[in-house]
């Protein structure tokens, strides 16, 4: 049994890192603030060329041929650099959906809502050239599609809660595509909720640390305020969450790729393979939206009145956070689902 | 990251789970937990068949007479023992995790021939004679003093919260050697003989109403110098050497066992009909979520203290999520069972008239409370998390107080 990180995955993740730093600096990202459309067509560019869009797209296909475990690996710098635009949707729709790989196509996740009363919204409504478009989850048989975006009838929000990922309101219930991608629903959704929280992490590491270092900065009453316990036991908190999460989700991502684990693991507790990767996944989502949650807002109480302010980043984190523990599926459903097979 | 066993792994795992199989039949009915004698009997009985089948020590060196076992094959013997039902370490605690190892690492070559092998075989049981009335968690400020005279150690002052001293042969005992005001620099670590003279143990009950630790005082015990392990005030150091040894799989055992008990909540959540609030159901979904990601946790520690030899950042952060879900958890058994919650006897369900096995469930919400205060309170280990790795700074130190 080995947990470690492979070779390939610790050169894969500081060669993204390098990219990240170079294309994507805090000051590049914000940038795009408040713009209707945040990707920055040359750094997207950048990123397919490093083969990001391409990642889990067969070698035999042009792809580098990758797997969901590497694919979290690579997310995870992405939400630490708080990257924006539709990443996941895109990874997931390379292969099929042409220039998505190449990064000429920009595709979002729109998931039919099963929430009833709001009819939902979509994400990145001024980027995506299309939507892979993920059946309600009750409605577990029915195929995922792909839609463009001309087909959907949605507005741009005026204002948007996360400034680096706008919004808009759907003008009418979402419908399927005519495209059906191959697999099954009930597979993309898994994937994409792991890459989900792969970015989550990023997001919980990125405000973790930043709460760190101004805790060492700041003195008040003569001492660093990293040296009282009431702060220092909140950040101590953060990174127990955040190590337990990242844990799962590898887990859950090491599983997803090996079927033959997954029945062995789920022997145990009574579940059949699938039923072991939904307990893996939606548990690592669930602790990843935890993780990022907490850590996003603990390091507004950290930084006092300066995490109150528009200047510092830290509101970026927490927004996103907020947005990627809403949109694909929600931390009650998740717990729903783990409760479901604990048995 | 490949979570497949290897071949090696697999084998050591199909002769354990026979083993098990075939000894688990075999053993003597539990011992009551009130009955310390019967107690020792049944853990030692236990130890000594893990050292008739090679299985003792399994985290310890061959030439210490341990099975040598790689941190990967340790999890796999402590995932099996708990999905078999195994009786736990119990009694052999401290001789196992705590005494042995130390002496291994730091006695001399007639400390280890003497003690380890006794250790092994469930022959001996030590205790862990560290805390006392003044010095908790602040440790370094004990003053339990050891004078020496001639060949020997001459100790005065007492220990508290002292597990299974009634029914100790040994104890690993922390001493003041240096000035009052030397801390962590004028310790010194003895192996002291529980029946050596001038010993008093009295035995302190607990909130569950048994007696599970006690007081020791110690006046003018004569402890022979050929006793100390390490040097004379270097025992602070030996000793972090030994709570080293409690980080990473510690608590595997009980992280398991917590597993097991959510799944049992589970259905009694069902038989109850609680199970159809969602609240509840959420509130499990939680707890079986952080106690999976605390298994992946495990299986990354190992899996590091494998590859590096050092558990790593893993073996650190556990004990403070482990014992935070464990106590929701044991709040939440609380919840379900209502009144049959407030009391030890076997309450049977109305209208299955089953047990509903509360009598367990309120045993361990009360045992819950000590997660988060022995071997470190949730206090401390936020100190250790936020400072040894967050690098924040360090408590400012105004010395031992009385
Ligand atoms: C079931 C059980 C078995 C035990 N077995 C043994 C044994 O066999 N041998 C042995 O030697 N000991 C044993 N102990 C003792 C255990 O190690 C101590 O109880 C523990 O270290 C805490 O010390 P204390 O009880 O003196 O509490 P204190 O140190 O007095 O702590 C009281 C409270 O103050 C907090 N506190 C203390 N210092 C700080 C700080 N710097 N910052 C913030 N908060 C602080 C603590 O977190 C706690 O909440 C056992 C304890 C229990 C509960």
């Amino acid at each position: 049994m080995n947990f470690q990180l492979s070779e390939d995955q610790v050169a894969l993740r500081d060669g993204l890192q390098a990219i990240v730093e170079g294309r994507f600096s805090l000051d590049a990202v914000r940038e795009r603030e408040d713009a209707s459309s945040v990707v920055d067509k040359a750094g997207w560019q950048a990123l397919a060329d490093a083969g990001v869009f391409c990642l889990f797209v067969p070698e035999s296909l042009g792809g580098l041929g990758l797997s969901i475990t590497d694919g979290v690996v690579a997310v995870e710098v992405l939400g630490h650099a708080l990257v924006p635009g539709p990443i996941i949707g895109t990874m997931l729709a390379a292969g099929t959906i042409a220039g998505a790989a190449e990064g000429t196509t920009l595709v979002g996740i729109a998931a039919t809502s099963d929430r009833g009363a709001v009819p939902g919204v979509l994400e990145l409504p001024s980027d995506c050239d299309g939507y892979l478009v993920l059946p309600s989850a009750r409605d577990g048989a029915a195929p995922a599609t792909y839609l463009a975006r001309s087909a959907i009838s949605a507005t741009l929000a005026t204002r948007s809660l996360d400034p680096l990922h706008p919004v808009g309101r759907l003008n009418g219930p979402l419908v399927s595509g005519t495209l059906e991608l191959s697999g099954t629903a009930d597979a993309l959704r898994r994937r994409a909720l792991l890459l989900t929280a792969a970015f989550e992490v990023g997001l919980a590491a990125f405000a973790l640390e930043l709460s760190v270092a101004y805790a060492k900065d700041r003195y008040q009453f003569g001492r660093p305020i990293g040296s009282f316990q009431a702060i220092k036991h909140l950040l101590a908190d953060e990174l127990a969450r955040l190590e337990m999460a990242r844990a799962q989700l590898h887990y859950a991502a090491v599983v997803t790729d090996a079927p033959d684990i997954a029945a062995i693991d789920g022997e145990v507790y009574g579940l059949s393979s699938t039923q072991l990767e939904w307990r893996a996944v939606a548990g690592a989502k669930l602790l990843c939206d935890q993780a990022a949650l907490s850590a996003t807002k603990t390091a507004v109480q950290v930084h006092g009145g300066m995490g109150y302010t528009w200047e510092v980043p830290v509101h970026l984190a927490l927004k996103r956070a907020r947005v990627h523990a809403t949109m694909l599926a929600t931390s009650d459903q998740m717990a729903d689902i783990v409760a479901s097979l604990t048995h | 990251m490949d979570l497949r066993a290897t071949p090696a792994e697999e084998a050591f795992r199909a002769d354990l789970r026979a083993w098990l199989a075939a000894t688990l039949p075999t053993l003597p009915e539990k011992a009551l937990h009130t009955d310390w004698q019967a107690r020792r009997a049944y853990d030692t009985n236990w130890q000594g068949l893990l050292h008739a089948a090679g299985y003792a020590g399994i985290d310890w060196p061959v030439e210490a007479g341990g099975r040598g076992a790689s941190p990967v094959e340790q999890l796999i013997f402590k995932e099996e023992c708990e999905r078999a039902g195994a009786p736990y370490v119990g009694l052999g605690f401290v001789g196992l995790l705590h005494a042995g190892p130390t002496i291994n690492a730091e006695g001399t070559l007639a400390q280890r021939t003497t003690y380890l092998p006794k250790i092994l075989s469930g022959e001996h049981v030590w205790c862990q004679g560290f805390s006392e009335p003044g010095s908790g968690s602040d440790l370094a400020s004990m003053r339990t003093r050891a004078v020496l005279d001639g060949d020997h150690y001459v100790v005065s002052g007492s220990k508290i919260w002292t597990s299974h001293a009634e029914v100790a042969d040994y104890c690993e005992l922390l001493v003041r050697t240096g000035t009052e005001a030397s801390r962590h620099k004028g310790i010194t670590w003895l192996i002291m003989d529980m029946k050596s003279p001038g010993i008093d143990v009295r035995p302190l009950k607990t909130i569950s109403g048994s007696t599970e630790f006690a007081e020791l005082f110690m006046d003018e015990v004569r402890i022979p110098v050929e006793n100390r392990v390490g040097e004379e005030n270097d025992g602070w150091r030996v000793t972090m050497v030994t709570l080293s040894f409690e980080r990473g799989t510690g608590f595997v055992g009980e992280l398991l066992e917590s597993m097991r008990l959510l799944r049992e909540l589970t259905e009694l959540a069902k038989r109850t009909g609680a199970y159809g609030d969602p609240g509840i159901r959420r509130r499990i979904g939680h707890l079986a979520a952080t106690f999976d990601g605390l298994w992946a946790l495990t299986k990354r520690t190992v899996s590091e203290a494998q590859a590096t030899g050092i558990p790593g950042i893993g073996g650190t952060v556990f004990k403070l999520s482990y014992s935070e879900a464990g106590q929701k958890m044991a709040d939440l058994a609380m919840e379900l069972l209502g009144d049959a919650g407030l009391l030890f006897d076997d309450v049977t369900h109305a209208t299955d008239g089953q047990s509903l096995g509360n009598a367990d469930h309120v045993e361990n919400w009360i045992k819950s409370f000590n997660l988060t205060i022995a071997a470190g309170t949730s206090q401390i280990q936020r100190n250790i998390v936020s400072e040894r790795i967050l690098g924040l700074p360090k408590e400012p130190t105004v010395g031992a107080k009385k």
